[in-house]
């Protein structure tokens, strides 16, 4: 393992959204990822800690490189995701007509992640929380 | 394109002072910020309403060109200050985002390929 890093993230609070994932950019750069990978990462990594922030009680984001993998690993404690077909699917938003406004929830989060990530898998139980695992090769 | 000739040519702002001259590659409009992520590409010029932290957040993890605020609304000195903190260009622009469409693909700046 080069680096295993876990940033917690808050419920609610929009103004550091993004904060993280400029953290884990940063860490990718010194370490000389290439801009591909980086791009792909980011785009996860920011999907995921929009998320934390505007539906979860409040989670960590998980951030690991090995030799040949980067690992990002999203977990929170709530409220857990009823129906995980459905907020697989584009367009799909339980978002608030507020974080609306403000460009978020185009139901496109879920989605961008898998796309982006070269191993994606989430578990999800109602009351407990939800935990996404997405993996990059180098 | 450059940021330099956009500015030239659309008569636009820059709020965020001096900057590097980057090349424009493509360029995108829209105000869904998971649109943008699926879509943004490096080196890209983003046309958007709009204008909170999470914008400067978006075009700093893709490393866009420039953002581009139509329109001359209103940009708050905090988003600014977190731009210049990025090396985020942010222009504002008289013209709606549809005459800076066809402002940039007159001048050959291709759509952003699909995401």
């Amino acid at each position: 393992m080069i680096i295993k890093e876990t940033y917690p993230v808050a419920a609610d609070d929009m103004s550091v959204a993004g904060d993280v994932s400029a953290s884990i950019k940063r860490q990718m750069k010194r370490l000389g990822i290439p801009n591909q990978i980086m791009r792909r990462v980011s785009v996860c990594t920011y999907e995921a800690e929009i998320n934390l922030v505007i539906h979860s009680d409040g989670g960590e984001i998980d951030f690991a490189i090995s030799e040949d993998e980067i690992c990002v690993h999203v977990r929170d404690v709530g409220p857990g995701i009823p129906d995980l077909d459905k907020a697989m699917t584009e367009g799909f938003s339980t978002a608030t007509s507020e974080v609306r406004n403000m460009g978020f929830g185009a139901g496109m989060g879920l989605p961008n992640m898998k796309r982006n990530a070269d191993g994606f898998a989430i578990t999800s139980e109602v009351g407990k929380g939800t935990d996404i695992v997405m993996t990059f090769n180098i | 394109m450059k940021v330099s000739e956009l500015i030239a040519l659309s008569g636009a702002k820059c709020l965020t002072g001096e900057y590097e001259d980057r090349e424009i590659a493509c360029g995108y409009t829209c105000d869904l910020l998971s649109h943008v992520m699926g879509k943004g590409q490096a080196d890209m010029a983003w046309i958007t309403v709009q204008a909170h932290m999470n914008v400067i957040a978006v075009a700093a993890l893709l490393d866009f060109a420039c953002v581009i605020i139509p329109e001359s609304l209103p940009v708050e000195a905090p988003i600014i200050a977190k731009a210049q903190d990025e090396d985020i260009i942010i222009l504002s622009s008289e013209k709606t985002a549809f005459e800076l469409v066809v402002l940039l693909a007159a001048n050959g700046v291709a759509p952003a390929k699909k995401g």
